[in-house]
């Protein structure tokens, strides 16, 4: 697919990129070389389809992607304005059809993307040769369907794919194998904090950040090591990176370890992605609107330019989008630095006009959200800056499900109230936290799992289908505590069978007697 | 379309294609892809093809949305609404996949093992050499054409730079095969007409049309693969017969007695006048409660043998049962069947049965 590569810019873009990215420049923004491919909408929907990485390796879901990528567009639902390849260099695609003015924001909002791919925090440990990192993937990918069968291959990646976001994004980055020696027996622990590592937090994040459950595992589980060194369990502490711990300990032949690690190795380098999407995409979004109405629009163009940005930060139904969000948050945070609303004055301050009135002319605004792209990610972004004032100007509003009537609800406008949902649903990529527990449960070597439990039980067809999958990694029966109404339960798949039994007695005791679970 | 893409496409269109066969017996039952049928496309609906990852429930969820709304208020449309939705990648969601007419009557003749039609008459001489130099991707084993996928899987091998000339051995893999097709639609020429015909008297209930409408969508479906242009008539009766549209065929209820004769003469002359038999390859369903003046039962076997038997090459006659119908004509016809090849008898009591009775009909290849 190097055919993608080798389009040159017609001349009229590539003075128009030369354009954008001198503005780009001086505004301070700070990217790798940036390369932009023409391509047709049919082309841009196959690249979308495979993330963004036409090499990528061959599985049938990437087929069905493309279809519903297809269908959208033809039927005139969806369209992809943008795609940016986080990589060094960066490339981004431009839609062959484009009206030019479409072409300058989208080339815009690409110079915003880039910036912040060089300069957040959360992407410093990604691959910026990802490119060649995934066609070297597929080719593997490709050389072992050869070798070993392209039904046995794509099955394989089948289970892969269930498993691929039970990854530890709290750690810095991907721990390669190697560098780590967690489960080496004869290893010496230094002095170890009982406390475990602990992302600084307020109060009422903790339960998002650190979840209280998993922290007291990681503390007990820290004391049980120091104190009572024979008994080691195995993982010693709960692990979270549950691809990590199936490469390393899953009977999988060397070809199945290789796919693993390539499905890990890309979960990695897309999950800062997911995890900065309001931070990221109102970056963007802020630089091609500064950009386009400052600098590049010409006056005849202000009507598209406007339809098009209106289009991209329209909300549909009562769906958050995360570039209105960020964008606004940003703007807000710009703002308010300029002003100096913000600080110990302004926040004891409770006079609503004083308040709304309050200005120091600081001009710090810009500083600040360059700040903000560089140290922070989506909930440390909304934890540190949405305000009540916000929340009431936007219309947001919290919802949640009604069991009884089967149906979501507006739940309240309360600051609190929707902050604390908005944070929830991007804790984890609001996905549930599941851990290993044990590779050798019931010394049987058996897979025990965790689903770190915080008020909302597990899809369970989900669970159970994933949880096949797991098995036929493992080989042995796997097992998964979780909660289901209210009732701590263990989901089993042994291979051939489904059970579902309530646990009688407390998680604690459990887990430190485990032999009393047979 | 890019080679790559349509490989991954491709081959998720076949995992479609086997779950919709998998579950055809379901699919057919609840007659769910009728009635969705635009132009020649079927929307099918295909929650379970997603690739399973642990997600939360419904249950106690929420999160945050944006908008004019008092709380207590519903939302609109409550699946996943307002989320912020995670993750970068597309996906997701499949709910409705879309099938051809073709692809689905090929799933239902793989899944009954159906005989493809040879449909007769005088434009159907087709010469063998024709038949089979159509090459395509998919297919049989046993058709496979060697030559070829050999040939695909050296030239990809060389251009991969996995071919070593000291080990020259060449495996082909799945897009390299290619498959000589019986698929060249046989005989171009050839054109169908297919009368239905039903018993609409009192009797019958709608739970009954709608059986009736679900079989011949599928009967319809598997004929109509196999000609070039196909035609359709449509005939009720109670104690007369008339010919009307789809539409009223399916949505008329009449309180008169029954008199099945009626409607087979009426078929008849419709062949007569529209429908030479030497030109089109002429098809008749009809389907009652079996209930019947029982004077005209013998008018009704002797227009079926003498008349519509020489002209059809396929008469099929399938009864719905009928909580008020004696049934017993489903008897006489089916004495007239055993020593009649072109006619096919059928019970269909429940919609479970659709399948079976689909099979029964289009199990002569006629
Ligand atoms: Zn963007």
């Amino acid at each position: 697919m190097n055919t993608f590569y080798h389009t040159n810019l017609p001349p009229h873009l590539r003075i128009l990129k030369d354009e954008i990215e001198g503005y780009a420049r001086e505004y301070g923004l700070d990217f790798y070389e940036t390369i932009f491919e023409v391509v047709d909408a049919d082309d841009l929907n196959e690249i979308a389809a495979y993330g963004g990485f036409p090499t990528r390796y061959p599985h049938w879901s990437f087929g069905m992607s493309y279809e519903e990528l297809k269908k959208g567009y033809d039927y005139g639902l969806s369209k992809i304005y943008e795609m940016v390849i986080n990589n060094d260099p960066c490339y981004a695609y431009l839609m062959r059809c484009n009206h030019t003015v479409d072409q300058k924001l989208v080339m815009a909002h690409v110079y915003g993307h880039c910036d912040f791919f060089k300069n957040n925090a959360y992407f410093s440990h990604t691959n910026r040769k990802m490119m060649d990192e995934i066609a070297n993937h597929g080719a593997r990918i490709r050389g072992y369907a050869e070798r070993f069968g392209e039904d046995e291959v794509e099955a394989f990646l089948d289970r892969c794919m269930s498993v691929d976001d039970l990854i530890d994004i709290h750690s810095v980055a991907i721990r390669r194998r190697g560098e780590h020696s967690r489960y080496d027996f004869n290893e010496q622990s230094g002095e170890e904090d009982p406390h475990a590592n602990r992302f600084k937090s307020k109060d009422y994040m903790e339960d998002y950040i650190n979840p209280p459950e998993r922290m007291r595992q990681d503390e007990e589980t820290a004391r049980h090591k120091r104190d009572s060194k024979p008994d080691r369990g195995f993982p010693e502490e709960p692990e979270k990176d549950v691809l990590l711990f199936m490469i390393e300990h899953a009977p999988l032949k060397p070809w199945q370890r290789d796919i693993l690690s390539i499905i890990r190795d890309e979960a990695y380098y897309f999950y800062p992605q997911a995890q900065t999407k309001i931070l990221n995409e109102g970056w963007a979004s802020f630089w091609h609107s500064t950009i386009m109405t400052q600098k590049a629009l010409e006056p005849a163009e202000l009507i598209d330019y406007a339809d098009h940005h209106s289009g991209t930060m329209a909300t549909s139904g009562k769906r958050l989008n995360p570039y209105k969000v960020g964008i606004e948050l940003l703007r807000d945070v710009e703002e308010r630095w300029n002003r100096g609303q913000f600080g110990p004055e302004y926040d004891d301050c409770d006079d609503l006009d004083t308040r709304r009135a309050w200005n120091k002319k600081l001009g710090i605004g810009r500083e600040k959200i360059f700040e903000v792209r560089r140290v922070h990610n989506d909930i440390t972004f909304i934890d540190t800056f949405l305000t009540p004032e916000f929340c009431v100007r936007h219309k947001l509003f919290s919802f949640n499900y009604q069991n009884q009537q089967g149906q979501f609800v507006i739940e309240s406008r309360e600051f609190q109230m929707v902050k604390q949902r908005l944070l929830f649903s991007l804790t984890n990529f609001g996905k549930p936290f599941i851990y290993v527990l044990n590779g050798n449960h019931r010394n049987r070597g058996e897979l025990l799992l965790k689903h770190g439990h915080n008020g909302i039980d597990l899809k369970l067809n989900h669970a159970r289908d994933t949880l096949v999958h797991l098995q036929k990694m493992w080989s042995r029966p796997v097992h998964l505590e979780t909660m289901i109404d209210d009732k701590p339960t263990l989901l089993s798949f042994d291979g051939t069978d489904h059970t579902a039994q309530t646990i009688g007695e407390s998680d604690e005791n459990r887990r430190n007697t485990p032999a009393k679970t047979r | 379309m890019g080679q790559k893409i349509e490989r991954d496409l491709q081959r998720f269109r076949k995992i479609v294609r086997g779950k919709v066969k998998s579950d055809l017996r379901k699919y057919i039952s609840r007659g769910e892809m009728i009635g969705k049928k635009g132009n020649d496309l079927v929307s099918i609906p295909l929650p379970s093809i997603e690739i399973p990852q642990f997600r939360y429930g419904s249950k106690n969820s929420g999160g945050v949305g944006v908008g004019e709304g008092q709380p207590g208020q519903p939302l609109s449309n409550p699946e996943g609404e307002g989320e912020p939705k995670a993750g970068d990648q597309p996906g997701g969601h499949i709910l409705e996949v879309e099938l051809t007419l073709e692809e689905l009557a090929e799933i239902l003749g793989e899944e009954l093992a159906l005989p493809r039609i040879e449909p007769r008459g005088k434009a159907n001489v087709v010469s063998e050499k024709d038949k089979y130099t159509s090459i395509r991707r998919v297919g049989p084993e046993s058709l496979r054409h060697f030559k070829r996928t050999y040939k695909n899987a050296l030239k990809r091998q060389i251009s991969s730079g996995t071919y070593v000339p000291d080990d020259p051995r060449v495996v082909p893999v799945r897009e390299d095969k290619q498959y000589r097709s019986w698929k060249v639609t046989p005989q171009p020429e050839s054109v169908a007409c297919i009368i239905y015909m039903m018993d609409v008297s009192g009797s019958m209930t709608d739970e009954q049309k709608e059986i009736v409408r679900i079989e011949s969508f599928w009967i319809d479906t598997w004929i109509k693969r196999h000609y070039k242009g196909i035609e359709r008539a449509y005939i009720v009766h109670d104690a007369v017969a008339r010919e009307v549209d789809e539409h009223t065929f399916y949505h008329t209820r009449e309180s008169g007695g029954t008199k099945i004769s009626s409607a087979y003469e009426l078929a008849n002359k419709i062949i007569d006048s529209r429908y030479p038999p030497n030109d089109w390859n002429v098809y008749a369903f009809h389907f009652s409660d079996g209930d019947n003046w029982g004077d005209d039962v013998p008018k009704c076997l002797e227009i079926l043998s003498k008349q519509l038997l020489p002209k059809v090459n396929l008469f099929g006659y399938g009864q719905v049962e009928s909580p008020y119908g004696s049934g017993e004509f489903f008897d006489h016809i089916a004495e007239l069947a055993a020593a009649e090849e072109k006619i096919v008898v059928s019970k269909v009591p429940d919609r479970d049965a659709i399948l079976g009775s689909i099979k029964e009909f289009l199990s002569t290849g006629r």
